[in-house]
């Protein structure tokens, strides 16, 4: 139920919408939006560190913050009243994010869709590659797949819609984009957006201790690799190793 | 060598399920765990384990299995499946010794769409990422990250001495005709017109063919959208009910994505996500709105039934060992007969 009949929330107030009893949505907005996205992810980092017994987890996306909890342990009075203290003292704990740079080959066969983006946008396929590599990406969410990432900070010139219609399966690693977006997939599957390049880089690894490489909020560039340097990244991929640059451990 | 279950036959879709994937939602992970957690953790609860514990979830299409290494306890519980060990018809919600050899079939019954197959001690199968629920679309957990078939074995762990009674589970809990589902308006209730919302409760739904683990999709009158069937994407809630641009409901289930981007009118309280679960295609139903708090005493009251002493009534009985006929009170049975 709408915990406010406003619409559209103002920057201060966000909104509370139980998704059943046990998950509460603090919605911050309802767009794509970096201050959205960081308001979302100081209250995460907020309540992680408070760590509230019934918590069962947090799922942040770009505009609200899921709130996974146990209604019998935390009532929700009581979870809201925790939210709002963490809202009232966001200095708390700032969420760090870390800044990666990350193999990304461009060249056939990885950026299948490449020519056909940049016949899209009338513009070169070296341009279309500079474009997108120039770019700091700011990585949002996961959803879709383990370790899929969606990137805000697509060059607008170089942003293209969906496909009219989902194309073939792509390979793991793929870097697409779409929607106004940016993203990299982890498994072989169909999609609607378009292949710009692969990645040796694998960002859901299970035998890794940290499975995952990449943290919302955390900041992307891509750094051009031939496919000659893709194949042998990937073999180190393949052995554990992480072959994006990331911050020093 | 330790004791296991083999599976002797297996229809598409059965798969070891534990309480589901914990704290990976936010990496896109989905939790995947029972399609019903209520008859899930009661079947677990049956036979003396936790009720998180990793257990056989059954489809429509039925299953075949025999224990190695040892006797097994194994507990029955879910929609109501045709049940037999070694050709002796059992009650579908059940507790049952399987001597090494014993042949258990599971079949579709009367109703309902999964039965849950717990064995004493818990099947002990190695964790991916804290939990050993399967997910087939990503191939995670389980066994190889796929449904069960002939030949597979799954070893049971025996952390957990078993002792237990044999017999059917009785309970009016497991008594859930899909045919009402109470829902939670929200969290995008406000995408809809009040005549739209009423037109969602009063349905008539009708489950389609289409559904599985992932999501139950519904057919009935086409609902309208306020502005627009595109959100920016956010979480999904199991039982969330979101509306496409087609109007038609489909209900996020176990094997859901972690966020979509659709309004999602509703989402289904905890207590009846089993029940709903339980619907098979065709299956005709409506929803009812209530409260946050109504939904919350519903699932304390399931919560303090699975943690009391589970209801078990004794077979009728071929073999009568000292202690059963030492429990019996004789007397008072014959002193009821008069009165």
């Amino acid at each position: 139920m709408s915990g406010t009949e406003d619409n559209t929330p103002d920057d201060t107030v966000p909104r509370f919408l139980d998704a059943g009893e046990a998950a509460l949505v603090v919605e911050f907005g309802s767009d794509v939006d970096p201050g959205i996205s960081a308001r979302v992810l100081a209250l995460d980092a907020a309540l992680s560190d408070r760590a509230p017994d019934g918590i069962r987890e947090l799922v942040p996306t770009y505009r609200s913050l899921m709130i996974h909890y146990d209604p019998l342990r935390l009532s929700r009075d009581a979870l809201a009243g925790q939210v709002m203290e963490c809202l009232a003292a966001p200095a708390a704990k700032a969420a760090s994010p870390a800044h990666w740079t990350v193999p990304c080959c461009y060249d056939p066969p990885c950026g299948e869709d490449a020519k056909e983006i940049a016949s899209l946008l009338g513009i070169a396929a070296d341009s279309l590659v500079e474009r997108h590599a120039a770019a700091t990406y700011r990585a949002y969410m996961y959803g879709f797949a383990p370790g899929y990432t969606y990137l805000g900070g697509l060059p607008p010139e170089i942003a293209v819609p969906r496909r009219p219609s989902p194309r073939g399966s792509h390979a793991p690693g793929a870097v697409l984009i779409g929607g106004g977006l940016c993203s990299i997939s982890t498994f072989a599957m169909p999609t609607g957006w378009y292949v710009i390049g692969r990645t040796p880089e694998r960002l859901y690894a299970p035998e890794r201790e940290k499975p995952f490489l990449l943290e919302p909020g955390d900041t992307i560039t891509f750094e051009p690799v031939d496919a000659a340097a893709f194949e042998a990244l990937s073999r180190r991929a393949a052995s554990g190793e992480v072959v994006a640059r990331g911050p020093a451990r | 060598m330790t004791s296991g279950l083999t599976i002797l036959a297996a229809g598409p879709g059965s798969t070891v399920q534990d309480a589901g994937r914990v704290g990976y939602l936010r990496y896109g992970v989905t939790g995947a765990g029972p399609m019903d957690p209520f008859a899930h953790a009661l079947a677990n609860r049956a036979v003396g384990n936790p009720a998180e514990a990793a257990a056989i979830e059954i489809s429509l299409g039925g299953i075949e299995l025999t224990v190695d290494g040892g006797a097994a306890t194994v507990a029955l519980a879910g929609g109501s499946f045709a049940v037999s060990l070694d050709g002796q018809v059992l009650p579908s919600a059940v507790v049952a010794e399987l001597q090494p050899g014993a042949r258990l079939k599971v079949r579709p019954g009367a109703a309902g769409a999964w039965c849950y197959l717990a064995v004493a001690g818990g099947i002990a199968l190695p964790p991916v990422l804290g939990s050993v629920s399967t997910h087939i679309r990503t191939g995670m957990g389980g066994l190889g990250g796929r449904a069960l078939q002939a030949g597979d074995r799954l070893p049971i762990s025996s952390a957990l001495p078993a002792f237990h009674e044999a017999g059917a589970i009785v309970t009016p809990m497991l008594d859930r005709p899909p045919d009402r589902i109470r829902v939670i308006p929200g969290p995008q209730d406000d995408h809809f017109a009040p005549d739209q919302m009423e037109a969602f409760l009063a349905g008539p739904w009708t489950v389609s063919p289409r559904s599985d683990r992932m999501a139950y999709f519904l057919g009935g009158p086409t609902l309208k959208h306020r502005r627009g069937h595109d959100i920016t994407s956010d979480g999904i809630a199991m039982g969330a009910i979101q509306v496409p641009g087609s109007g038609e409901p489909i209900v996020l289930m176990a094997d859901r994505q972690s966020t979509g981007g659709y309004p999602k009118i509703a989402t289904i309280i905890g207590a009846d996500l089993g029940r709903f679960a339980q619907a098979r295609p065709g299956t005709s139903l409506s929803f009812e709105a209530v409260t946050h708090a109504d939904a919350v005493a519903a699932r304390a009251q399931e919560q303090a039934f699975l943690g009391g002493c589970i209801p078990v009534e004794p077979l009728v009985r071929t073999h009568f060992p000292p202690e059963f006929l030492l429990g019996l009170n004789l007397v008072d049975g014959v002193v009821d007969a008069r009165s």
